[in-house]
């Protein structure tokens, strides 16, 4: 595996190209004489998902990576911003020639509980998206749907069962067989082995990859867990608060973190192996995205925050190749002098 | 503080089962039974282990093998019918939890041994304030006023790390971070300084910066306090940042016990050494990007229809015709056992 860094990023391996997302929601006005109060769940996020990679989203819960996600998808709509599906912008597009496009991204939950039809089969679950989308007769579906079960490592005689009879697991395994359905090019994979039993994890983190492999998908990894990042994900974006705090690739990211919430956040991962000594704590939570503080978002929590970060935001730049961060400082390298 | 440290057990006892009078809590044999459709389904089997004073020890499993059925049983809690205690002992204070009357068993609950769940949404009431909740605990277990009460409510938020205590104690709980409510629900565990604190999954429902800042409070208590604390997890990495001692359960059984560094580096069991290898990890090797991990095949057994033999036996690598009959506990020294065959074998040999 090369740095992808210095790979060249012609159009055609890029395979989702994002550009200043913003979602927003109207929330609720408290009285009828005030304005509705606005919640900015991504605020302005540019990224580029190579084809047959994998970008790892990762931050704390209500940093807006789902949002992002759902965005991506044409779930939620977003309020500005340039989405290019390969190199097709799907703000544009109608609702109907949205549908073919749908054909080729599709997305796996993290509660496998919760995103399976409790009334419906295996099998009938995993052909929903071929009866939707018109495809085959009912043999070749049915085909499909056999093909599918062993791919993803489940015996074509579940197809039967109900998903209350499987484990989280096998359930989860359903989800990502019915994701895989109609041959997608892009997955949006959110938080995929968050509800599932650790020894569970690694059966469908080894599955994922396989499945890259075989198939040449796309992922967007979206997860919490940096150690699930580390191992899945060629591109790693850390959002906090709506925003992309620091983007680079795998080998950089974990080697030699530059954002101050990015080297909190590896610090705060419980190793197997040995305890942290030096734990960098982070005081307090995340703020509310309805009243964001002003400046750099972040500077609430960050021990090295100076007066400029409150007035001034910082802005997404590349501070060295391939290695994009939004802070004011330089706080990386002087750490030991700091510290 | 809140009031001094219990000192040590009565030695006059004629319960007490230890040689040394260092331990707070301790379990023999503890079987629960619940019955499912008329039939009675082992769900907890012959549990033994001890805590000694102002140590952590942490359970760790897979969900449906026992471990938070293990908690609720040290307290009493096991939702009966169709749950009951088959069995056994918790000694705490040389006395048997098990045998005493429930008006005793509510006084110590939150005064003696007292619990956090993991998720602190459903656990707090959402139609009282913070402060009515805390003064309500602490009432109970105390004789004093209502101002007396709320001055100790603050005082406990502080000793949280809440900043503002005297403004959030006001506050309703869903006005509060979930962090904020893991420290509600610690100090209302705190309220009569307990000797035994159960944390169930105290950091599941939690973000990690918030999960490391949890872990510090904890430490800080046990550390003032000497309390013992019994952590349940399924995360081996939350283990490894706080726990002295590790049990191992599965099924219903504790498969292996030892100190953390005997389980960690030299762990017996098959299902411990799968457990361990299967989970990703942050590492510095980073060529060791998407090598396939290696996975447990299969899943948890099921508990109604429990096949004889070693319950891992269908899942373990290193299972023989033997593993169809029960395995025995061997013990492999102080608090050091495990349950394989393996080990008889390597006994014998």
């Amino acid at each position: 595996m090369s740095d992808t860094s210095t790979e060249s990023r012609d159009a055609e391996s890029v395979i989702y190209h994002v550009s200043n997302l913003k979602v927003q929601f109207k929330l609720k006005r408290p009285n009828l004489f005030t304005p509705h109060p606005i919640l900015h769940a991504v605020d302005g996020v540019s990224f580029e998902i190579q084809r047959g990679k994998t970008l790892g989203l990762v931050g704390e819960s209500g940093c807006g990576k789902s949002t992002t996600g759902l965005a991506l998808l044409g779930l939620v709509e977003p309020s500005q911003g340039e989405l290019l599906f390969n190199g097709i912008d799907v703000r544009s597009i109608s609702r109907q020639d949205m549908i073919p496009m749908r054909r080729k991204m599709q997305v796996v939950f993290q509660d496998p509980y919760s995103s399976l039809n409790p009334r419906q089969t295996a099998g009938e679950i995993v052909m929903d998206p071929l009866i939707i989308h018109n495809v085959g007769t009912q043999s070749e579906r049915q085909a499909r749907v056999a093909e599918l079960f062993k791919m993803v490592g489940l015996r074509p005689s579940q197809q039967e069962l109900y998903p209350h009879q499987f484990s989280g697991g096998q359930r989860q395994r359903i989800c990502i067989a019915r994701a895989l359905a109609l041959n997608p090019e892009f997955i949006v994979c959110d938080e995929p082995v968050s509800a599932l039993d650790v020894a569970i994890q690694a059966q469908i983190l080894n599955l994922l990859c396989r499945l890259q492999d075989e198939l040449n998908l796309t992922y967007l990894f979206i997860s919490h867990d940096l150690a699930v990042i580390q191992h899945v994900c060629d591109e790693i974006a850390v959002m906090y608060l709506g925003c992309i705090v620091e983007k680079t690739n795998r080998a950089n990211l974990f080697r030699s973190p530059r954002h101050p919430y990015t080297r909190a956040l590896l610090s705060a991962v419980l190793q197997n192996k040995n305890r942290q000594i030096n734990r960098i704590k982070l005081e307090g939570d995340i703020p509310n995205p309805i009243n964001k503080p002003s400046g750099c978002r972040f500077r609430t929590r960050c021990q090295y925050a100076q007066k400029i970060c409150s007035e001034v935001e910082p802005a997404l730049e590349e501070k060295s190749t391939g290695h994009w961060e939004a802070c004011h400082f330089d706080t990386a390298s002087p750490q030991q002098e700091t510290a | 503080m809140i009031g001094p440290m219990k000192q040590d057990n009565p030695p006059n006892s004629a319960k007490q089962q230890t040689p040394q009078g260092n331990t707070a809590l301790k379990v023999d044999n503890l079987s629960v039974v619940f019955d499912v459709k008329g039939k009675p389904v082992t769900i907890l089997s012959d549990i033994t282990f001890s805590v000694e004073r102002g140590e952590t020890l942490g359970i760790i499993g897979e969900s449906g093998c026992g471990k938070s059925m293990t908690a609720l049983a040290l307290m009493r809690m096991i939702p009966s019918p169709p749950g009951r205690i088959a069995g056994g002992e918790v000694n705490l204070n040389s006395e048997n939890l098990l045998e005493v009357t429930k008006k005793r068993m509510s006084a110590v609950r939150g005064k003696e041994i007292s619990m956090i769940f993991q998720e602190p949404m459903t656990s707090l009431n959402p139609v009282y304030t913070v402060g009515n909740q805390l003064v309500e605990t602490i009432r109970r277990h105390k004789t004093v006023s209502a101002t007396e009460a709320q001055e100790e409510a603050v005082e406990l938020l502080r000793i949280v790390q809440i900043p503002a205590p005297e403004k959030r104690i006001k506050e309703y709980p869903h006005q509060l971070s979930g962090g904020m409510r893991q420290r509600i629900m610690i100090a209302m565990a705190l309220v009569c300084n307990p000797k035994v604190l159960i944390a169930d999954e105290p950091t599941t429902a939690l973000d990690v910066t918030v999960q490391a800042q949890i872990f510090d409070l904890l430490k800080d208590i046990q550390q003032k306090n000497g309390t013992s604390i019994i952590l349940i997890t399924h995360d081996f990495g939350a283990v490894s940042e706080m726990a002295d001692r590790v049990l191992v359960m599965y099924a219903g059984f504790k498969i292996e016990e030892g100190t953390l560094d005997e389980i960690r580096n030299h762990a017996a069991h098959p299902y411990t050494q799968g457990l361990l290898r299967s989970m990703p990890e942050l590492s510095t090797d980073h060529d060791a990007f998407r090598t396939p991990l290696p996975e447990i095949p299969g899943s948890v057994p099921d508990l109604i229809n429990r096949q004889p033999g070693c319950p891992f036996g269908p899942r373990c690598p290193s299972a023989t015709a033997k593993c169809h009959e029960m395995p025995p506990m061997v013990d492999l020294g102080a608090n050091r056992s495990v349950m394989c065959w393996l080990a008889v074998e390597e006994g014998a040999a």
